[in-house]
Parts: C-alpha cells; sequence; structure tokens
C-alpha cells in the first residue's frame, strides 16, 4: 500500500480554491491536464456540509462560526443539514458521555461515503476538564469513531474551527484523510488479489 | 414569620422533632412521623410552605440523611427538615403528593443513593443509562478501579 | 435503550386495544438550540397524550467530580454547566464559598460582578430570542441575535479573558481588574441596544403569525407552576414572584431601582414578554452603575488554601434561567464533602408534561422555547 508524505512547506504554499492541473499554452488557447481524482478531491472539499451535532457548550461556538461575524458559509459549508443521510462532515461539539455513544455511533454509521469527522473542543479530543474522576465520561470520541481533524479549546474560537475545516479542506485534496487512505488499501488489495 | 416565632410554633406543633439554628432553621425528624409532619407543614394556614426548592441526600459514612430545603410565598420563611435514614435498606415515604417537584428529584436520588421512595408514581432511572441500577454511584464506597482515583 | 413497549403498554392498559396510539421520539439529535434531549412522546393523531422526558445524554458527573478539587477549582465546573449564563454561576459559587469563610467583598469587586452578570443576563436572553425564533419559523432573528451577541463577547474578551467560559470570579471578588476600555464600551453597547430591542419588538412581537402560534398554548396555573418549583421568567409569566435578586438581595441589588416583571397571563406569550421586558431592565441597571464603579481592590485577601469550616451552606442566586442553588457540606478539609447544584431547569422541565397534554405536536416546539431549557444545567 503507497503511504504519502506529508510535507508541511507543500501544504502551505499553495492555494485552497487552486483548480488542480497544469496548463499547456498553445496557439489556440490552452489545454489543461489533470487527474480525475484530483477533480473529484477539489469539488468534494468545497462543498461539505456539516452534520448539525452539539451536545454542550461548543455548540454554541459552532452557532457563531456559523451566523454573521464569523461566517462559515463563503467555504462552501452553506448548508448545514440536521439529518445524516444527507451530511458530509460531522463536528462532534461537545462531551460524549456512555449514554450518548451508541447515539453517535449509529449517526455515524448513517452518514454515506465518504464521510469525515472533526472532533471539536477538549471535550472530544481527550475527555477534557471531565478526564479525571468522573464514572460517565468517554475520553475522547476517537474511542467511538475514527477522527480526522482536532481541534483545541475549551471552547475553541470561531476562528479556530474555521482553521479546522480549511486544514481537512487541505487533507481531502491530498488524499490524506482516513476515508480516503482506507479507499487507497481497498484498491491495492484488489489488485493483488 | 420570624425566626424566633417560627421556632416557638414548631417546637409546639412537633414535640418528638430537634430544632437547631443556623442560617436557617434545621428540624430533625424521625422517619415515622415524617409524612404527616411533612403535611401539616403544607396544609396549615400560619406556616404554609408551598415551595419545595431542594431535595437531596448526603451520604455519611454511618447512615444516610435527606435533606429538604422549603419556603414559603406568602410569608417568606424558609425551613430545613432533615431525615436520619438506615443504610443497608434505606426507605422513606414520598412527598410527590404534597409538591409535585419532588417527582423527579427523588427519582435522581433513588439512582444516585438507592434510597427506597414507598408510593412513587413511577420510580426509575432518569439520568444514569440502562444496566446502572444498584450501583449508586455518589455513594461513598462507590468502587470504579478504571475511573476514579483514590486520593 | 428505549423504552417504547413498556409505555405502550402502559398506555393502553385498561383500554380496548384501540389502534390509534403512536410513540415517537423526538431523538437525542436535534438542530444543536436545546441540547441533547429525548422525549418520548405518545400522539393520538396529533394531539398528545403523555410526553416523557429521557435525560442522561451529557451527565458528566460533575457533584461526584466536585468532591476531589479544591474550593477554588471547582467553581469553573460550573461554568459548562449552564454555558450561557456562565458568569452567575460561578458568582454563586464563590458567594457560597465566601459565606462559609466569612470573607467581606469590597464594594468595587461588587459593582464589576452586578454589571457582567447583567451583561450575562442579555446576552442570553437575546440567544433565547433567536432560537426561539428559530425553532417557531423564522430564521433571520438568529442572525440578529449573534450580531448583538458579538458585541458583548468582544466586552468579555478584553475584561475577562474569554468569550464564553469566563473564568472570572474567586472568591472574594474578581480575578483582575477591569480594562481601561470597559467603561467606553459598555456606554457604546448600551446606546446601540435600545434601539435593537423596539425592532425586536416589530420583528417578532407584534407579528401575527408568531401570536397566534404562542397565544394560548402551554397555559399553566400559578398554583400549578409553584408545586412544580418552576423558576425564573417562565414562572414569572403565571404570576409568581421568585426574583431571587428582589426578595433576598445580594451584592449591591438592595440599591439600584429596577422592578420585577410579572404577567397573568401563564401561557407562552406571557414568557415570551416576560424576558423581553427583562431586557429593559438590565439596560437600565446597567445604566445605573457604569458611571459609579467605586475606586479600590478588586480581591479581598484570601489564604492560598482555602478550608471551610464544618457545617453545611447554601446561596441562591438568580441566573437568566431562574433559581440556581449551590449547596456545599463541609468536614474542614481542602475539599467539599457533597456539593449540590439545584439548578433551574430541573424543575421547569418537569412541568412540561403538564403543559403539554392535550395540545397538539406543532405547540410542542413553541412550549419548549419559551421554557428556556439548557440541557447540560438538568443533566450535570
Amino acid at each position: 500500500m503507497a503511504i504519502k508524505k506529508y510535507m508541511s512547506d507543500k501544504f502551505q504554499s499553495e492555494s485552497p480554491l487552486a483548480f488542480p492541473g497544469e496548463v499547456h499554452p498553445s496557439p489556440t488557447g490552452g489545454v489543461l491536464v489533470t487527474r480525475i481524482d484530483d477533480v473529484i478531491n477539489w469539488a468534494r472539499s468545497n462543498s461539505l456540509w456539516p452534520l448539525v451535532f452539539g451536545t454542550s457548550c461548543c455548540a454554541i461556538e459552532m452557532m457563531s462560526a456559523a451566523s454573521a461575524k464569523y461566517d462559515w458559509s463563503r467555504f462552501g459549508f452553506e448548508v448545514a443539514r440536521a439529518t445524516p443521510r444527507q451530511a458530509d462532515v460531522i463536528i462532534i461539539a461537545g462531551t460524549i458521555v456512555n449514554k450518548m455513544a451508541p447515539v453517535l455511533r449509529r449517526l455515524y454509521d448513517q452518514m454515506a461515503d465518504p464521510k469525515y469527522v472533526i472532533a471539536m473542543g477538549a471535550c472530544a479530543t481527550s475527555g477534557g476538564p471531565f478526564f479525571y474522576n468522573t464514572y460517565s465520561v468517554i475520553k475522547g470520541a476517537d474511542h467511538v469513531i475514527p477522527v480526522d481533524v482536532y481541534v483545541a479549546g475549551c471552547p475553541p474560537r470561531p476562528e479556530a474551527l474555521i482553521h479546522a475545516l480549511m486544514t481537512l479542506q487541505q487533507k481531502i485534496k491530498k488524499g490524506l484523510t482516513r476515508e480516503q487512505i482506507r479507499e487507497e488499501g481497498k484498491q491495492d488489495y484488489q489488485k493483488v488479489v | 414569620m420570624i425566626k424566633e416565632e417560627l421556632k416557638i410554633k414548631l417546637t409546639e406543633l412537633f414535640p418528638s422533632a430537634t430544632i437547631e439554628d443556623g442560617e436557617w432553621l434545621n428540624m430533625n425528624l424521625a422517619v415515622g412521623d415524617f409524612l404527616s409532619a411533612m403535611e401539616v407543614l403544607r396544609n396549615k394556614p400560619e406556616l404554609n410552605f408551598d415551595y419545595l426548592f431542594c431535595e437531596t441526600c448526603v451520604d455519611w459514612k454511618t447512615h444516610l440523611t435527606m435533606v429538604y430545603h422549603m419556603d414559603s410565598t406568602q410569608y417568606r420563611h424558609q425551613l430545613v427538615v432533615k431525615v436520619k435514614l438506615d443504610r443497608v435498606k434505606p426507605e422513606i415515604e414520598t412527598v410527590s403528593h404534597i409538591w409535585r417537584t419532588a417527582e423527579f428529584h427523588e427519582r435522581e436520588v433513588y439512582e444516585l443513593f438507592g434510597v427506597n421512595f414507598l408510593n412513587h408514581p413511577d420510580l426509575r432511572l432518569l439520568i444514569l443509562p440502562d444496566g446502572w441500577e444498584g450501583k449508586n454511584p455518589l455513594r461513598k464506597d462507590f468502587e470504579d478501579p478504571v475511573n476514579m482515583i483514590k486520593l | 435503550m428505549y423504552r417504547e413497549t413498556e409505555i405502550l403498554k402502559e398506555v393502553n392498559a385498561g383500554q380496548p386495544d384501540v389502534f390509534g396510539d403512536l410513540v415517537i421520539n423526538v431523538g437525542p439529535q436535534h438542530p444543536a438550540t436545546h441540547g441533547v434531549l429525548h422525549l418520548v412522546i405518545t400522539l393520538n393523531g396529533e394531539t398528545i397524550k403523555k410526553v416523557e422526558p429521557h435525560l442522561g445524554y451529557i451527565h458528566r458527573s460533575i457533584e461526584k467530580m466536585d468532591e476531589s478539587l479544591s474550593y477554588r477549582q471547582f467553581i469553573y465546573t460550573t461554568s459548562r454547566m449552564d454555558y450561557l449564563s456562565s458568569h452567575i454561576n460561578n458568582h454563586g459559587c464563590a458567594m457560597c464559598v465566601e459565606k462559609g469563610l466569612q470573607i467581606e467583598v469590597p464594594p468595587r469587586a461588587q459593582v464589576i460582578r452586578v454589571l457582567m452578570d447583567e451583561l450575562t443576563r442579555i446576552a442570553s436572553h437575546v440567544l433565547w430570542w433567536g432560537a426561539m425564533a428559530m425553532d417557531v419559523g423564522a430564521l433571520t432573528p438568529f442572525f440578529l441575535a449573534f450580531r448583538e451577541r458579538e458585541m458583548i463577547n468582544d466586552i468579555m474578551e478584553e475584561s475577562c479573558g474569554a468569550r464564553l467560559t469566563m473564568n472570572y470570579m474567586v472568591p472574594g471578588g474578581v480575578m483582575y481588574d477591569i480594562h481601561p476600555n470597559f467603561q467606553r464600551k459598555v456606554k457604546e453597547f448600551v446606546d446601540h441596544f435600545k434601539k435593537k430591542i423596539d425592532e425586536y419588538d416589530e420583528l417578532v412581537t407584534n407579528n401575527v403569525i408568531f401570536q397566534n402560534r404562542t397565544k394560548g398554548v402551554g397555559y399553566i396555573s400559578k398554583e400549578d407552576a409553584i408545586s412544580y418549583g418552576m423558576t425564573g421568567p417562565a414562572a414569572r409569566g403565571s404570576g409568581v414572584q421568585c426574583d431571587i435578586r428582589k426578595l433576598f438581595p445580594y451584592e449591591v441589588y438592595n440599591k439600584v431601582q429596577f422592578n420585577e416583571i410579572l404577567d397573568n397571563g401563564c401561557d407562552s406569550f406571557a414568557r415570551y414578554v416576560v424576558r423581553l421586558k427583562e431586557l429593559r431592565e438590565s439596560l437600565s441597571i446597567i445604566e445605573q452603575l457604569i458611571d459609579n464603579i467605586p475606586e479600590g481592590d478588586f480581591q479581598a485577601k484570601t489564604k492560598a488554601v482555602l478550608k471551610l469550616p464544618k457545617g453545611e451552606f447554601y446561596t441562591r442566586i438568580e441566573t437568566a434561567r431562574g433559581e440556581f442553588g449551590v449547596y456545599i457540606v463541609s468536614e474542614g478539609g481542602t475539599t467539599p464533602y457533597r456539593i449540590k447544584f439545584r439548578s433551574p431547569g430541573f424543575s421547569n422541565l418537569s412541568a412540561l408534561d403538564h403543559m403539554a397534554r392535550g395540545s397538539k405536536i406543532g405547540d410542542m416546539v413553541a412550549m419548549m422555547g419559551t421554557l428556556d431549557l439548557v440541557i447540560p444545567d438538568i443533566d450535570r
């Protein structure tokens, strides 16, 4: 299975909205050469629809990121769906407790492929302020579902959440999310078999 | 009614109860005459304690104590009622037919401490997930080696 | 995990087996306005027969965790409980610790605390207004509400350091002094906001559709409200006098002039009107105090490690949702022996079943909107 290296300077220098591919000039205009995978990744990353899933305080900062001052619909996350069947990315904003974990797993399973996960806030990353001496908190949402991007903060500022969404966009374009690595692994396996 | 008048009135109505002073008057009752005392506190026109604002339980390691904080909207005097319960088999009458707010408070005390409320309309788990009956987490001898650090 | 079969047996017991009862889940995952509340509603056609709330989807065992934290540390776990009035929750806990240690708070700290409380109350009511209008169907007020909230968040961020969970209250006063820009910015905000309340009235309150959806919905009488233990604007909409700022005044509330807003309508529209009028009262309190902040210390001198004497202490404070109670039982050590938080949403939610029987499923949303529930406050 091919493992892609994550080179940070290459990551920073490309403009996030650039259409992938190279243009070869010719007398009558130009010819654009690209790969279908790159175009599909570009299209997917620029129109991610988030699922509205806020359990506690981080949900208020998520709502602030959605409203007029720190608008996130400039990046394509315009339509926040309430049903998982129509959503692409689930933003876990808040603490996950023992009683809520099966509900979260069921929501994740109901989403259609390709799906991505962002863990927002300290509680979803690792249990947060409720790490010691609680009998009911799950110490990190990644015990339940696989996570792509973690955001630190209690609660993180809306700008931090938008930075996390842009990081997810970059990850999709490079093909580094868990979804894409899994798909690549499947294709390599099928070639071998 | 001010505190001194209230103290005199309560000592003459409930001779078997002990009354302590503090920020508010604390009245200790026994389990046997608990329900009749609560009904008198609610229904007597001079007392009229119609607002129960907190009902909880404290686990002293030898026994449990139920604590009721109540207030009157008419006279604005407050009272704290405490009842001692046995630790092995704690049982007490419900007051949910006197104050409707006690339904939820008593369900919470049932699941966190294990106190059985007699004649409660609907006694089952409220906040804990299914399967946690009997594991009363807020008692001092609750063992959970994975999550709890003993200091 | 879901008890629908037991509920159906109970509801149909004793009746002939009529095919007509439907049990639906208004599930834990909502559009994120109220949090995670799971309601199991038994319907006959569109009429509600029984509403049963299932709680516990955000139960973080704060009361057990606080038994291992010190008296300075446990205060900040309460800002995560009712996160829309986080200053007021912290204030209540700090007052309880001060009552136990018998510390006198300096006058400058008292005035700063009251100013922060009233700003938080405005921010919470404004967010409630936006969320309630969004539930009923209007999307524009949501964005207007966040515009005002951002102004308050900027003021808080300069003085306290954070936007939502500001850890600013300590036993003895406040943690830092206010920023030099605080007075100017608050005065600008007050001038800006007075015109906005009139805009809110014009946009939503006088709207015919909104009035038809909330008048006559969710009726609860005064005696029932007292018996269910309801507090806050939800109870004042039924005529119950329960404002802790007037009945048992704390800090500087006995020196400012403001009215307690009561309404005898007993339905959802009355609760809505009470909250909007409270916005104006909070503005007038801020106007009276902002020019008269006394000079002095912002924190009383306390020891580094606090130890409360043996005994029990209870404090009542008025948050944006109602009466919040902090009950500390102390055995003389550095950590509390037992803490109980009496949250306002717990009792307000228990009245939902009583209010909702007999009305239609579409009215449920208007009722829950005016009760103003924040679910982490209920589950603790």
